[in-house]
């Protein structure tokens, strides 16, 4: 009565490969990477042999010859005697400055404008909107290269602070000049003493910090509400202005004055970092205000009435209940911005910005003609930076998204 | 289908770049036409005119070639290079030749692997400043902020100049002679320096020419010339020579004017009937035809010709020959014989 018979138990055949489902995928994965590979081999032996060809091998030696030109930003010690890899760095902290305060920048200017572009007031909306369509629909190198010009072209030069019919003045208790080269800011001083100040700063800004979780706990415990807010400022300024007074002021400021051809003393913001640090937050703030809106629409109208059921005011709404669920939707999006402007940034150059690219993918490489090296670094520059980018915004986003429980 | 299509486009990518690397002289008499680096624009040497048609004196060069080669001074297609992006230009086979204000350097020559087939202009960089500033030497120039092409030598000289003089400077890196301008009448910086020639062209396109002054100093020796790909030494003398060709025609006293009348039939001197294919065979050794260096000559005229009508005295660059005179005149220009 057995009419079962067990599956025909043949050992593997070739043909198997091709013509059995279950090896089938396989076969096609591993002949398609074989293929890729060979592709790329041939790519990478065909540069080679052509350098080689061109009688340049690929070497990274050149990165410890003396670079012979200058850079007028550099956040470390650096002149035209020392190495292009020097040169690089300086170039690469360049970016990751601009980076850094243009991510700061669109942050701050994209919440504002998504927030706003959802406001009741017909005015405000419309304006957003108009702002939003302007700017996202324009090449942000057009908008660097607008920034820059309008830069140039309406600030005074510093010859017009000169003499006694001077026709442009500083600001701020001649403390502050604006100019088409640059800002000119006082910098601060530090004399025997500021330590003291600068610690309690930093221990003031712990003690911040601690509070709000004591505040937290004390609320979650009793209820009451402190007004954190105003005790948090008080905290930040106080304790350092009080120190800072017991010492005897040690801190002093140097204030730019006009000597020779250009201001002297102080910190000069360069017209082309300042070009380049507003024309790509501008841009894309109008991409992350898209995103927050997207957020906060994507929170259910549900939870906005039960706030106010319970009594909640709008802004405790908006900060308690909206945001926080918006934030899981904002955050990705965000990630992929904050990689945009920092790849963007790589348009330096247009403003004689000296970024990673403007010294080693620029001068670096046209004065020692290693296209390939150069290259290849630069790429890396971007992937690590970028990397280092998504690596930190993941993990911010595991920390803000939905924990199931 | 489109599996064949890409694989088609692969193969034929694959056998053009493997045979990029034939003669260029044969690839210029196979496409018909020489492609040509030149700058992104600077008057009197390169700039396209309101019709897109490029004129000047580096592009008479360029010209002088395609007749040469081709019989036409209008086979020629431009291409437009920053300091930044030439080299690579002209070492990935994009263009065929550079002529573009391009400093002859050892590096350049041995390292970047480019052939410098001679030079067209004597030059060395110098500073423009607006007169207002009440400056006189560059010795004056500390603390400066100085606008600068990047990705020349002149950015190097500028930075020994300074370093060797101790006084300080700001540069300002700007990517075309455009920029430069821009920034320097908007006063973004107070100092622009580039090859000399490269001023007086500049100044010369200035509203106000006579605001500004070229300081005294000439810091450091430009020799600019045409140039061409280190290995393919029958295209490079092709260049060469026909750049000599250009310069022979002015010391021997061949005109466009009087060229037509000495190429018809053998005259007296027997180098100018080398030189214009009346006697022996020069054209034929070059891979040319016998007329070769009438055209290259007819094109523009003669090396001296070609200087006055685009950045001659009588011009609004208004440069005099000085160094660029024939050596006969106390100049440094000079030709091997043609024989």
């Amino acid at each position: 009565m057995s009419a079962i018979t067990d599956p025909p138990k043949d050992g593997f055949r070739p043909s198997m490969l091709i013509y059995d489902s279950r090896y089938r995928s396989m076969t096609i994965q591993v002949v398609a990477l074989m293929l890729f590979m060979l592709g790329v081999g041939w790519l990478v032996s065909n540069a080679a042999a052509n350098l080689a060809a061109l009688g340049k091998p690929l070497g990274f030696s050149f990165l410890s010859d003396p670079a012979g030109y200058d850079i007028n930003q550099r956040l470390i010690e650096y002149n035209s005697q020392m190495s292009h890899g020097r040169a690089a760095i300086v170039g690469l902290l360049n970016t990751l400055l601009v980076a850094v305060m243009g991510c700061a920048l669109a942050t701050v200017l994209g919440v504002t404008i998504g927030i706003l572009r959802l406001s009741h007031n017909w005015l405000v909306a419309r304006l957003m909107t108009l702002y939003i369509e302007t700017l996202r629909n324009v090449p942000v190198l057009l908008w660097i290269v607008l920034m820059m010009a309008v830069f140039i072209e309406s600030f005074p030069r510093p010859n017009d602070f000169r003499g006694d019919n001077a026709t442009a003045s500083m600001y701020l208790n001649d403390s502050v000049a604006l100019t088409n080269r640059g800002f000119y800011i006082p910098k601060p001083e530090f004399f025997d003493g500021s330590l003291i100040v600068v610690l309690t700063f930093l221990l003031s800004i712990v003690a911040i910090y601690v509070f709000g979780k004591w505040s937290k706990a004390r609320q979650a415990a009793t209820g009451q509400i402190l007004p954190n807010g105003w005790i948090k400022l008080a905290i930040f300024f106080v304790p350092s202005i009080i120190i800072y007074f017991i010492m005897g002021s040690p801190i002093g400021l140097e204030l730019p004055v006009l000597k020779g051809f250009n201001f002297k003393g102080g910190f000069h913001m360069r017209n082309s970092l300042i070009a380049l640090w507003l024309a790509l937050s501008f841009y894309t703030a109008a991409f992350i205000a898209e995103n927050v809106r997207a957020g906060i629409q994507a929170v259910d109208k549900g939870q906005s009435e039960a706030a106010a059921a319970l009594g909640l005011r709008p802004n405790r709404t908006m900060k308690l209940v909206i945001l926080p669920q918006a934030l899981r939707v904002i955050i990705p999006p965000l990630i992929s911005q904050y990689l945009n402007l920092t790849k963007n940034s790589s348009l330096a150059i247009a403003v004689g910005y000296m970024d990673v690219t403007g010294t080693l993918g620029g001068i670096t490489l046209n004065q020692t003609g290693r296209e390939m090296e150069c290259l290849l670094l630069l790429m890396l520059c971007y992937l690590i930076i970028s990397l280092s980018i998504s690596g930190v915004m993941n993990w911010y986003n595991e920390s803000v998204k939905l924990k199931e429980r | 289908m489109k599996k064949t299509t890409f694989l088609g486009t692969v193969a034929a990518a694959a056998l053009v770049s493997g045979f990029a690397s034939a003669g260029t002289l044969d690839d210029v008499k196979a496409k018909g036409f020489v492609q040509c680096g030149v700058s992104t624009g600077v008057v009197g040497f390169a700039m396209a005119d309101a019709n897109g048609v490029w004129d000047g004196f580096d592009v008479a060069v360029c010209r002088a070639v395609a007749a040469a080669v081709l019989g036409d001074p209008q086979a020629v297609k431009f291409t437009p290079t920053t300091g930044k992006t030439r080299f690579t230009a002209l070492a990935s086979g994009e263009v065929d030749m550079l002529a573009r204000n391009t400093t002859w350097t050892f590096s350049r020559d041995v390292d970047l692997k480019f052939t410098f087939v001679g030079v067209n202009y004597y030059d060395g960089q110098g500073f423009m400043v607006p007169k207002a500033l009440g400056v006189s030497s560059a010795k004056d120039l500390d603390g400066a902020t100085v606008c600068i092409q990047t990705g020349t030598t002149t950015e190097l000289n500028l930075a020994d100049y300074f370093r060797v003089n101790n006084i300080s400077y700001e540069p300002v890196p700007i990517e075309t002679n455009a920029e430069g301008q821009q920034q320097y009448l908007a006063g973004a910086c107070d100092v622009y320096t580039t090859d000399a020639s490269g001023l007086a062209a500049t100044r010369a396109t200035f509203e106000k020419p006579d605001d500004h002054v070229v300081l005294p100093e000439i810091i450091s020796k430009e020799p600019l010339g045409p140039l061409v790909r280190h290995g393919d030494d029958q295209w490079g003398d092709v260049v060469r020579w026909t750049l000599n060709a250009l310069i022979a025609a002015e010391e021997l006293g061949i005109t466009s004017a009087n060229i037509g009348e000495a190429s018809m039939k053998a005259g007296n001197n027997p180098e100018i009937n080398r030189l214009l294919g009346t006697e022996g065979n020069l054209g034929e050794m070059l891979g040319l035809s016998a007329d070769w260096a009438k055209n290259a000559i007819t094109a523009g005229g003669n090396y001296g010709e070609v200087f006055e009508k685009n950045i001659g005295e009588n011009t609004p660059i208004g440069l005099s020959r000085g160094l660029n005179a024939q050596w006969t005149d106390g100049g440094l220009i000079y030709t091997p014989p043609f024989r």
